[in-house]
């Protein structure tokens, strides 16, 4: 029998309805809308369908989003105007901290291991080479970012009323970010970070009246006090008088928990002050002199 | 000027401008003009309407004063879902895609064993500190390495509480803030992005100075001595000098702050009537350290005069 190839429209549409019928039925009791389920439900709050209010409690209901606001200034995402150098930093640190964390596992900061930990990682740990190579460079990486970022604040007038406050933490967020990576260059081992570390700690010796070598020590003489190498401010840095076993540890106490908790409390403070400083600062229409004059008048 | 060509140590250039530790500086050298020209095309463009809008105060009542495509009817507002993450999102793939690449590319460097007994020559600090350590060569260790890390500190926490000029809070722009942005970029790009890449491509062995092309040759030796100022004028006897010394170094510090006093009372006499006393003297003090420094370095570099004050305490 030949095949049937004329067959009725009308009954093929029937035939098909029919089926889709059955598959949603089929789909709808073994296979329910993964969006629907108590479980992804009982995650996300908020309905799926692209609505004004959902975009909103998307944002809103996050708690890692909700450091953002739910709308913001139309030209705010120009990229003119802010050059995202700070998002930039603060990816940055989350690469490192991951990437960090990483290392660590394979890291003991004494010197009889140091050294030859980051040689095991480097030849032996399957993707060791990468992950101390990516940790390195977005180190160096987020330096750059932080002083672009200040200079693009200050290029706009951020700091201005009312975010003096915040741009004073940005002060201190950039000082820990340049001792984050200072302190890393000691940990492995290697001349490189032994002499940069012994070069940096050395200008220690000559703090004012607080280092060994420093103007100002004759007055501890008078009051009967002796300021050494062995208990100056260079000693407190190091753990001892020259770079060492202490100085391995303090480095990596400091670099792998202290600067990095002290750094994410500052950054808590600097987003949440941005939200309540009255977020980005613009772009924002620009302001005349005889302007500034009334408001002046006015004060 | 064959000769010159000849002489030009490519290998030398090359070889420290491809230092892997070097590589982010050699970047940054590239990133900071890139992002100047980009603010101030922004600032200029700020400019242009502002112009337009003192000219025209009809146009300024209803203009939108931005320097932006503008619609009556469009929102003034975005969701950050999904117009904020989306970018966002581009710009992590972005940043983890170049530093992937960076890291497969390049190794990070790891040089032989610590050893107390070998000296690296030169050894240098991370290349984001070299201009505090350039400026070791100018100023005694307790100047360049406590003193004036804080003062710069210091100064940048002061910025917003001695910049009374309320416009440009929040857009680009140069004419309303000439004065501000010329002293940030000058501290910055001069005393800071300068000095670093001084101490990173120019500074060779024994700290000398090593034009670009130069071979750094380790037992190169430098027939220069160093004069105090005291010497130059002919001071003698300790008290004297003390004293000579004191005199002159505040009498620098005084005239630098009498300078940037007139220029400002007579260039930007807005700023002076916004500020009170308190932060006028900030100001005035933090533009003279500023100063002081740069003429510093060329009384050192240009007629080889390392101190200015000499007492048997502390040198300045």
């Amino acid at each position: 029998m030949a095949p049937k190839d004329d067959i009725d429209p009308a009954s093929l549409k029937a035939l098909l309805s029919k089926e889709k019928e059955t598959r949603e039925k089929l789909t709808k009791k073994w296979i329910p809308n993964f969006f629907e389920t108590p479980f992804w439900r009982s995650i996300f709050r908020h309905k799926i369908d692209d609505t004004p209010r959902n975009r909103s409690l998307a944002v809103l209901s996050n708690v890692f989003l909700h450091l953002q606001p739910a709308k913001l200034n139309r030209d705010a995402v120009r990229y003119a105007f802010c050059w995202g150098m700070g998002g930039i930093t603060f990816y940055l640190f989350i690469i490192l901290t991951f990437t960090g964390v990483a290392l660590m596992f394979y890291y003991h900061p004494t010197k009889a291991d140091a050294f030859r930990d980051i040689l095991f990682l480097k030849n032996d740990v399957p993707f060791g080479n990468f992950l101390r190579n990516m940790h390195r460079w977005a180190a160096h990486a987020m330096i750059i970012t932080t002083w672009l970022h200040q200079m693009r604040v200050f290029m706009t007038g951020s700091y201005k009323p009312p975010r003096e406050f915040n741009w004073n933490i940005g002060v201190i967020l950039l000082l820990v970010t340049m001792l984050l990576s200072f302190t890393g260059y000691l940990l492995p081992d290697d001349q490189l970070g032994f002499w940069a570390v012994t070069v940096g700690t050395n200008m220690a010796r000559a703090t004012p009246v607080l280092g060994h070598e420093g103007p100002g020590i004759e007055l501890v003489e008078l009051l009967g006090g002796k300021i050494t190498a062995y208990n100056d401010v260079r000693f407190a840095l190091l753990g001892g008088s020259i770079v060492d076993a202490n100085a391995l540890l303090r480095a990596y106490i400091w670099h792998c928990v202290a600067l990095p908790i002290l750094g994410a409390t500052f950054m808590i403070v600097h987003f949440w002050r941005i939200r309540k400083d009255g977020s980005l600062s613009g772009p924002a229409p620009v302001m005349l002199a005889a302007e500034a004059g009334q408001a002046k008048g006015r004060r | 000027m064959t000769h010159m060509l000849a002489a030009f140590d490519w290998h030398q250039l090359l070889h420290i401008l491809t230092e892997p530790d070097n590589i982010p500086i050699v970047l940054m050298m590239l990133l900071i003009p890139y992002f100047l020209w980009y603010g101030f095309r922004e600032a200029a463009a700020h400019d242009r309407l502002i112009a337009q809008l003192e000219a025209d105060p009809a146009l300024a009542k209803t203009h939108h004063r931005k320097p932006y495509p503008y619609h009556p009817a469009w929102d003034k507002t975005l969701h950050t879902w999904p117009y904020l993450l989306r970018v966002e999102f581009l710009a992590a793939i972005i940043v983890t895609a170049f530093l992937v690449l960076w890291a497969v590319w390049l190794d990070a460097p790891l040089e032989e064993p610590a050893n107390p007994n070998l000296t690296m020559n030169p050894s240098k600090a991370p290349w984001y500190f070299l201009g505090l350590q350039e400026l070791l060569v100018y100023f005694d260790p307790w100047i360049a390495g406590v003193i004036l890390p804080h003062v710069v500190l210091g100064g940048l926490m002061a910025i917003p509480y001695i910049d009374t000029n309320p416009l440009g809070n929040g857009y680009y722009t140069w004419r309303q803030r000439k004065f501000a942005i010329s002293g940030y970029m000058f501290g910055f790009l001069v005393l800071w992005v300068l000095l670093a890449i001084i101490g990173t491509f120019i500074r060779g062995p024994g700290w000398m100075w090593f034009w670009p092309g130069e071979t750094w040759d380790p037992h190169r030796q430098v027939h220069e001595v160093n004069r105090h100022l005291h010497e130059v004028v002919g001071v003698t006897g300790w008290v004297n000098i003390a004293l000579f010394g004191g005199v002159a170094t505040l009498g620098i510090l005084g005239a630098l702050h009498l300078l940037a006093d007139v220029v400002i009372r007579r260039k930007m006499p807005v700023l002076f009537r916004q500020q009170n006393f308190l932060q006028y003297m900030i100001t005035l003090n933090l533009l003279a350290m500023m100063l002081f420094v740069p003429l510093k370095i060329l009384l050192k570099l240009g007629l080889n005069i390392k101190y200015v004050w000499v007492t048997p305490w502390f040198n300045v």
